[in-house]
């Protein structure tokens, strides 16, 4: 190892503000800061990687950044879900960073250099969370990520986008401030301390039972509120006035991500699966998550705009890791975790063809896209790749996940929950394929004027910027389908 | 050495004597600089200070030679040296950002006056501190409460309200200063003198209705000059229309020695031998708490930026209070830690406030539309400022909440420890609120067109005043990263505050 990994994790953090600098200097010259951007992307990836590979190995690095008061510091300790998360993340960076270059300039967007300065400072906070040894340090890097996201949500700044803004910002620091700190602050006086443990810290304490696990569970839950758990949900839909590149990439990988990975860790490593199997404070929550499938779908089928819809799709699967983490069993948990990989994927995949339609064709609600199919194969083709990875079709990756969640939801003696599972998808088919149905079965809608190919005009398939990046998370989510069972392996040293 | 022999009394003296040589010095620079020069003295004597109390203790110098209790003897233990240092501190900071500030706000012409009072000003304040004789406290009162009123009614010359918030100041801080002399009397008829630790002495195991009166006339007075709610009325308006250098000083720090007054009330005068202390302790509870959301909740929907961050201290001084309410060592030193925290977050922040006026000749929030773009430095060390305030990790104000948190939960109160907590962290949500509001117009707003649609003019600030500013918000990442020392300090002076309380004397 040319580098070691406590190195490496400090140097991943560093290097997307680095970058940002970077940015900020080449404002004058586009070409030199997107090779900036995409040369810091690989960059942290190839470190993040090593750490990746470290932990897979059974590495546990650590490395404390600075210590504020005697038991108060900025810790980072890596462990394989924090190493997923954290791979994800800078994985996809790299593949956004390339849809994003083509995507702003295809589209003449303006204030290019704050946006990505914005998004190296939002991977370095998804990094954080990731990398993240106690809960003080998952706060701050999760406040970090929260403001870091907000000049992105609100770019186009017009009043629109600030009102979305304005909810996105008061959603989430409100539930960040007002539930997850008094959480933070409670298992601190509870246990005197804020590092995570697998197993939990609420091992030593004596009578935890009642009320009080289930209110400060219901508290991290509700409080890390990009895990967008209904009903503190509604930032995540007001979210989409961003441009589509934030919308695939934070809003379906790297924010929503942090969020689930959040509750899934203080499932495990500040509660402990057992404990929560033992005092059953799980049960409230998982019909809460259930609600949120079955809510969400449902309001996603009522959306004309398709980001609408995916956005309300994303609140639905999202809530199947909190539901994995709820459950607390083996193969549930098992579940929730490989939802956090096989989701990104597709819905990346989602949204970046959401993204290259409006594009090629200026349409945002579905009921333009009547008929676009013909023109524009390549786009929907890789839509419906990633609808049936979210649906939970082999081959694709988002079939594990729903199984591993349907037996584990049997092992914890839950069988309603396979029903909401099954509903579940039931809706998605509806909801995601309808339009890509649509899109290949319909005539062009009448207004548009034919040409001599039968398709409408001013509609041409995608550009390529926009294709090969939605093409590569879709084959992704095939590839993963297969590579399951590294992933299984790589997961176990969580699971009870 | 012998000038050193002298230490616990220079840092009052030396401000008190260039006084009057700053009235006769020629206008503009050569008053400014004479000033600042006398205050850069002040902070390097109240730095030796606290360093040499840090090491050896408690320091007594008695005027004139003449020995307790005939005599006025100067009494400086940790608490003390702290605050001195923290008020020599916040003026050395102050008036080399004064200078443009004040040419533009009040004129070349008043400026000798001006500066002579912002001396008097720091003489009254250090005063306050350093004294053992409880009537000195009450004469050092008042030396820097004139000087305030005169101070604050400079600002008349940008905006005319200025005079009537100067004249209900005078008029409610006299109210204020009367009812503690009044305590005091009834304290002396009690005790027969009017040396501190003399007093506690014989205080001690008495309880009768004199003293509960002098103890309430004296609270009641505190109270008044430290603005706890709800006798803060005197403060949104002072602050506001006063100079900006006025108010960044005052804000730091007048309160601020009141607040170390009523500690020294509280625990070396009456200490816990009296029955009724515990009065004011809950008293101080309930009104720190009433005091945090209130003036929180005003300031939230204020349009004049510096009348929220006016507003937003009267909430800052209840957290001091609640600190001191639980009557613990940790609850003494958070109030400290706090006292330190918030002079250097409020002085920052009106410093930027003052640095946007001198700019774009308002504070009301209309006018910070677009500030993000047009004053970048000021509104960063303004959010940063303004991050601080609400108490977010890695700033100073992270430091104070959690100290205040760790002394809550140490405490047995008569409400549950997790209640306050709550409120502690219900009470940030607001300061998010208020905080959110201007950095919102600042970052994510236009600046207003000009009245024939032109953009609006680039404007600029002076380097004199950026730098005090920059200098004072790195302090709070500063503390925000490594605040061990402070907190440790603190908590001696806290110990060393409650131990005194107690009935020994910490010597």
């Amino acid at each position: 190892m040319i580098l070691t990994s406590e190195a490496a994790i400090l140097a991943a953090l560093l290097l997307p503000l680095i970058g940002m600098i970077g940015v900020m200097l080449a404002d004058r010259s586009p070409d030199l800061r997107e090779g900036i951007t995409l040369f810091t992307a690989v960059s942290t990836f190839v470190l993040v990687l090593l750490v990746f590979l470290d932990v897979a190995h059974g590495g546990r690095p650590e490395v404390t950044l600075l210590e504020m008061l005697p038991g108060l510091d900025i810790r980072f300790a890596v462990e394989p879900l924090g190493a997923l998360f954290a791979l994800i993340a800078s994985g996809l960076w790299i593949v956004n960073s390339a849809y994003s270059i083509g995507y702003m300039r295809g589209n003449d967007e303006k204030g290019q250099t704050r946006f990505y300065m914005s998004f190296a400072a939002a991977i370095t906070a998804a990094l954080g969370i990731a990398f993240a040894g106690n809960l003080l340090t998952f706060f701050v890097f999760y406040e970090a990520l929260t403001l870091s996201t907000f000049p992105l949500v609100t770019h186009k700044r017009d009043a629109k986008a600030r009102a979305g803004g304005r909810i996105y910002l008061g959603i989430l620091i409100g539930t960040s401030i007002g539930l997850l700190l008094p959480a933070v602050i409670w298992t601190y006086v509870l246990t005197g301390t804020t590092e995570f443990q697998l197993g939990g810290l609420f091992a030593g304490v004596a009578d935890f039972r009642g009320p009080v696990p289930l209110i400060l569970l219901g508290l991290f839950a509700f409080g890390i509120g990009k895990a967008a758990l209904m009903p503190f949900h509604p930032w995540l839909p007001n979210a989409m006035v961003a441009p589509t590149p934030v919308s695939a990439f934070l809003h379906a990988v790297a924010v929503v991500k942090a969020g689930v990975f959040g509750v899934l860790k203080v499932a495990l490593y500040v509660f402990g699966a057992d404990t929560i199997r033992e005092t059953g404070i799980g049960e409230p929550f998982v019909w809460i998550a259930c609600l949120s499938i079955l809510v969400a779908s449902a309001i996603a089928m009522t959306q004309d705009n398709l980001k609408a819809r995916l956005a309300y799709s994303t609140v639905s699967q999202l809530s199947y890791v909190t539901l994995g983490a709820m459950l607390a069993t083996k193969v549930g948990i098992l579940g929730g975790a490989t939802q956090i990989a096989a989701h990104a994927l597709g819905k990346m995949t989602l949204f970046m063809c959401a993204g290259a339609i409006y594009t090629a064709a200026h349409h945002s609600l579905i009921s333009d896209m009547r008929g676009t199919g013909r023109a524009m194969p390549w786009t929907w083709t890789a839509y419906i790749i990633g609808a049936c990875s979210i649906i939970g079709l082999p081959p694709m990756a988002g079939s594990w996940p729903k199984f591993f969640l349907m037996i584990g939801s049997l092992d914890a003696g839950h069988q309603f929950v396979v029903v909401v599972l099954i509903l579940s998808s039931l809706m998605n088919i509806v909801y995601l394929l309808a339009p890509a149905v649509r899109a290949f079965m319909d005539p062009p809608p009448v207004s548009q004027t034919g040409n001599a190919n039968g398709h409408a005009s001013g509609v041409r398939e995608a550009p390529l910027w926009c294709l090969f990046p939605a093409w590569t998370t879709a084959l992704g989510t095939i590839a993963l389908f297969f590579f399951m069972d590294d992933l299984v392996r790589y997961l176990e040293p969580l699971l009870p | 050495m012998s000038v050193l022999d002298h230490l616990p009394v220079l840092p009052v003296v030396v401000p008190l004597v260039a006084a009057p040589a700053c009235a006769l010095l020629p206008k503009g620079t050569p008053a400014w600089g004479f000033a600042t020069f006398v205050s850069w003295v002040t902070f390097v004597l109240a730095a030796i200070l606290l360093i040499t109390v840090a090491e050896a203790g408690t320091l007594t110098y008695a005027l004139g030679g003449w020995q307790a209790p005939l005599g006025i003897v100067y009494r400086i233990d940790l608490s003390g040296a702290i605050v001195m240092a923290l008020v020599a501190g916040m003026a050395a900071f102050v008036f080399p950002y004064a200078r443009q500030s004040v040419l533009k706000e009040i004129g070349e012409a008043q400026s000798p006056a001006f500066y002579s009072a912002f001396l008097v000003c720091l003489t009254g304040l250090m005063g306050v501190v350093a004294t053992g004789d409880a009537f000195n406290v009450f004469v050092f009162l008042e030396i820097s409460s004139l000087s305030t009123y005169a101070l604050v009614a400079m600002g008349a010359r940008q905006d005319r309200r200025a005079l009537t918030a100067a004249f209900t100041y005078l008029v409610l801080g006299t109210i204020g200063a009367t009812f503690f002399v009044i305590g005091l009397g009834l304290l002396y008829q009690m005790t027969g003198t009017l040396n501190m630790l003399d007093m506690h002495e014989r205080l001690a195991g008495q309880d009768n209705k004199v003293i509960r009166a002098a103890f309430a006339f004296i609270v009641t007075g505190l109270g008044l000059k430290l603005a706890m709610f709800p006798l803060h009325r005197w403060l949104p308006d002072a602050y506001t229309f006063a100079p900006s250098a006025v108010t960044a000083f005052l804000a730091s720090t007048a309160t601020k020695v009141a607040v170390y007054a009523m500690l020294r009330f509280l625990f070396t005068v009456f200490g816990f031998s009296t029955a009724f202390s515990n009065v004011a302790f809950g008293l101080f509870m309930v009104l720190g708490l009433v005091g945090m959301f209130a003036a929180s909740l005003i300031a939230v929907f204020r349009i004049d930026v510096k009348q929220m961050l006016a507003f937003s201290s009267v909430a800052q001084v209840g957290y001091m209070l609640l600190g001191i309410s639980f009557a613990t060592a940790d609850g003494v030193a958070a109030a400290l830690v706090h006292i330190v925290n918030h002079a250097l977050m409020k002085s920052a922040l009106f410093m930027a406030v003052g640095c946007v006026f001198y700019a774009v000749g308002s504070h009301r929030l209309s006018a910070y539309k677009g500030i993000g773009k047009r004053l970048p430095f000021t509104a960063g060390c303004f959010v940063i400022a303004g991050l601080s305030l609400v108490g977010v990790p890695l700033t100073a104000g992270f430091v104070s909440k959690f100290v205040l948190i760790e002394a809550a939960l140490d405490a047995t109160l008569p409400v549950p420890s997790l209640l306050i907590v709550f409120l502690i962290v219900a009470s940030s949500l607001l300061a998010v609120a208020y905080v959110g509001r201007v950095a919102y117009a600042m970052f994510l707003e236009d600046p207003p067109a000009q009245a024939d649609g032109s953009p609006a003019p680039a404007i600029s600030v002076p380097f004199g005043m950026l730098v005090p500013m920059a200098l004072l918000t790195a302090a709070n990442v500063y503390v925000g990263i490594d605040a061990e020392g402070l907190v440790s300090l603190c908590r001696q002076a806290g110990d060393a505050l409650m131990a005194a309380g107690f009935g020994g004397i910490a010597l």
